[in-house]
């Protein structure tokens, strides 16, 4: 194991897939500077500054997957998705389908987003739902550094065009990584990071690290709470939520993009479907406001759930079960 | 193909004359109620001109206006007609209708209905190209509009390509018309080519109903490609004769324009021409016709024969 930050995650699942695979590459707006460690070891052929043009970068990046190459993109920030919509969801996303099965698209596109760093609305907006709901993509938002080495690797292997978002305030967290060139976390895998019986609290990205401090305060408080990191939110690991779901017949879901047709409601919805039978509580949705990211701290941080926030919905939610239930 | 041609421009003129009876057919189909198409009547010669310059390593990117650079690199116009109705046997199996038909085995890729598209997908093909994928030496074709001219994805496209030195040809068809506007309504400048020269292109812009006149161009130019391996840019000027979209009644053309460019047909111009220089006579030409006629009443036959695809087969190809 090394200890890494995620930024150093990243890095090193790149640099052992390029070693791995000649046809992976690299480009976007200063790549062979931000990752001039790769441009000195892989070639300025391999690794490409672009120019600031994401429509176009995205677009080369999917008709060179369609040829044969298996490029990455970095687009820098999530906001700057919407020049490369087009690319992405019209022609990776559908030209497979359309075709009747005559293309692949092996692509990854890069991106951050999230609080922490005051850099505002166009900056800083968790649009990762609008790519859930676009056929034909996966979309992958870790929060350990194990996870973003291991589901960046998987995600230069698959034959699909993978939007990869990083959580801005991750990037230089650090943790426990495999050095194992080998060390790959399937994509549509969700991971089971608390055990739990009263509560199931679903998160991805920073919030994540929300639900386990709320899961530590509530058990002090006797209340056990599960957590569940999805990681990959298309494919969307509908098993491991329903068994927890199951067992203790409380959902919470958690997360910092906004909640009108987020994931939040796609899993309300899901348990609600599939797991009616076994909710003791209505689900609780925990998620940004419908408003754009300010810059100021305050205001930023004012639209992120916190754990107290988590805490305080548990809490009610037991509160409920013991009423009826007295 | 008809056992009497032996001259390459009889031949062109063949696949023109195939092209417009495809269309024309789809046009008769689409009125008794078969999914409608944008066809690209009266912008034959673009496609038989340019695509009779390029080799089987080349790659073409077209868009919904496809059916002549399709049937140009030897599509069979069964398999098209199929793929309009939304048959199994159509190119993509029906999943595309008319609107985005590939066929990776002629070498037609990636095609969008999205207008302009195909500039953003063109670098990453000629990328892969130069980067070691596919047959060594191939070059892509990217076939756009004057309405996709109109999308900033063209500058973006022009100045990745020359500052990557991408082997790419820039086929600009300006046929007019942009979906019901005309051109003149949405562009200040008259000249698409000087575009690609501003972003430093060598460009050209030629008759796009002249065959010859494209196939000379469109000869030299991709030679210099496969040369330098520098993008290069052709505006075709030609003219869209049917609507945007069938059926259209084409009430908000002008019909004196139209009927200017009908004067210009770029099938009567090649007919006329050859039978001129006495490469055609009539008992020929009635030959050619009559056998383009039986292969687009065949095509109509399998087509409408073809089985629906199965329902169940909905979710097949979403993911790879």
């Amino acid at each position: 194991m090394a200890f890494l930050t995620i930024e150093q995650a990243i890095n090193q699942a790149l640099y052992e897939e390029m070693q791995r695979d000649p046809r992976v590459m690299m480009m976007g707006e200063g790549v062979a500077k931000s990752r001039a460690w790769l441009l000195r070891e892989f070639g300025a052929t391999r690794v490409r500054n672009t120019p600031l043009a994401e429509a176009v970068v995205a677009g080369t990046a999917v008709g060179a997957a369609a040829s044969g190459l298996r490029p990455v993109i970095d687009l820098l920030f999530a906001p700057f998705l919407t020049y490369a919509m087009d690319a992405l969801v019209n022609s990776a996303g559908k030209l497979r389908y359309l075709s009747g099965g005559q293309h692949e698209f092996p692509l990854v596109t890069l991106c951050m987003t999230g609080s922490g760093w005051c850099v505002g609305a166009q900056h800083n907006h968790n649009l990762e739902a609008m790519f859930v709901h676009a056929p034909g993509l996966k979309v992958v938002m870790p929060s350990t550094p194990a996870d973003f080495k291991g589901l960046l690797k998987s995600a230069v292997r698959d034959n699909n065009p993978v939007l990869f978002f990083t959580d801005l305030a991750l990037l230089f967290e650090q943790g426990e990584v495999p050095e194992s060139a080998d060390h790959l976390v399937p994509l549509g895998l969700a991971d089971l990071r608390r055990e739990g019986e009263d509560v199931t609290l679903v998160s991805y990205g920073k919030t994540v690290r929300v639900c386990l401090e709320a899961a530590e305060q509530l058990s002090e408080c006797g209340i056990s709470a599960e957590v569940i990191d999805l990681r990959s939110l298309k494919p969307l690991d509908e098993a491991t939520v329903l068994k927890s779901v199951r067992k203790t017949g409380r959902l919470v879901i958690v997360h910092e993009a906004s909640g009108l047709c987020g994931m939040a409601a796609e899993l309300a919805a899901l348990a609600a479907s599939k797991a009616f039978d076994a909710l003791r509580a209505p689900v609780v949705r925990l998620t940004g406001p419908d408003a754009p990211a300010a810059s100021s701290w305050v205001l930023e941080q004012a639209a992120v759930p916190n754990a107290g926030d988590v805490v305080s919905s548990v809490e009610t939610l037991l509160a409920n079960r013991s009423q009826s239930a007295s | 193909m008809n056992s009497l041609i032996g001259h390459p421009r009889l031949r062109g003129l063949d696949t023109m004359m195939l092209i417009r009876a495809y269309e024309e057919r789809l046009a008769i189909l689409q009125q008794q109620g078969a999914p409608g198409t944008c066809t690209s009547v009266g912008q034959e010669a673009c496609a038989v001109g340019v695509i009779g310059a390029l080799e089987s390593r080349d790659r073409i990117i077209t868009n919904h206006r496809s059916a002549a650079h399709l049937i140009a690199r030897g599509a069979e116009p069964p398999r098209l007609m199929a793929e309009v109705l939304g048959r199994v046997d159509g190119y993509c199996g029906g999943r595309s209708g008319t609107l985005h038909i590939s066929a990776s085995e002629l070498g037609v890729v990636l095609t969008s209905t999205i207008v302009g598209a195909g500039l953003s997908l063109a670098p990453g093909v000629a990328l892969a190209q130069i980067m070691g994928q596919g047959e060594k030496g191939g070059i892509v074709a990217v076939f756009f509009g004057d309405g996709a001219a109109c999308e900033g994805i063209l500058h973006e496209s022009l100045n990745l390509a020359r500052q990557w030195e991408l082997p790419i040809l820039f086929v600009c068809e300006n046929n007019q018309w942009q979906a019901y506007v005309h051109r003149l309504e949405t562009m200040a400048d008259e000249s698409i080519f000087n575009w690609a020269r501003g972003h430093g292109l060598e460009a050209e812009r030629v008759d796009g109903n002249d065959a010859d006149a494209v196939g000379e161009v469109a000869r030299q130019t991709v030679a210099a490609i496969r040369a330098d391996g520098r993008p290069r840019f052709l505006e075709l000027l030609t003219y869209r004769q049917r609507g945007h979209f069938e059926p259209d009644d084409q009430a908000y053309v002008d019909k004196a324009e139209l009927n200017r460019w009908l004067n210009h047909d770029p099938i009567a111009l090649m007919r006329d021409r050859l039978m001129a220089e006495g490469h055609l006579d009539a008992s020929t030409l009635a030959s050619l016709e009559s056998e383009v006629g039986e292969r687009i009443d065949a095509a109509d036959a399998f087509a409408q024969a073809s089985a629906w695809p199965d329902p169940k087969q909905l979710l097949d190809f979403v993911y790879a």
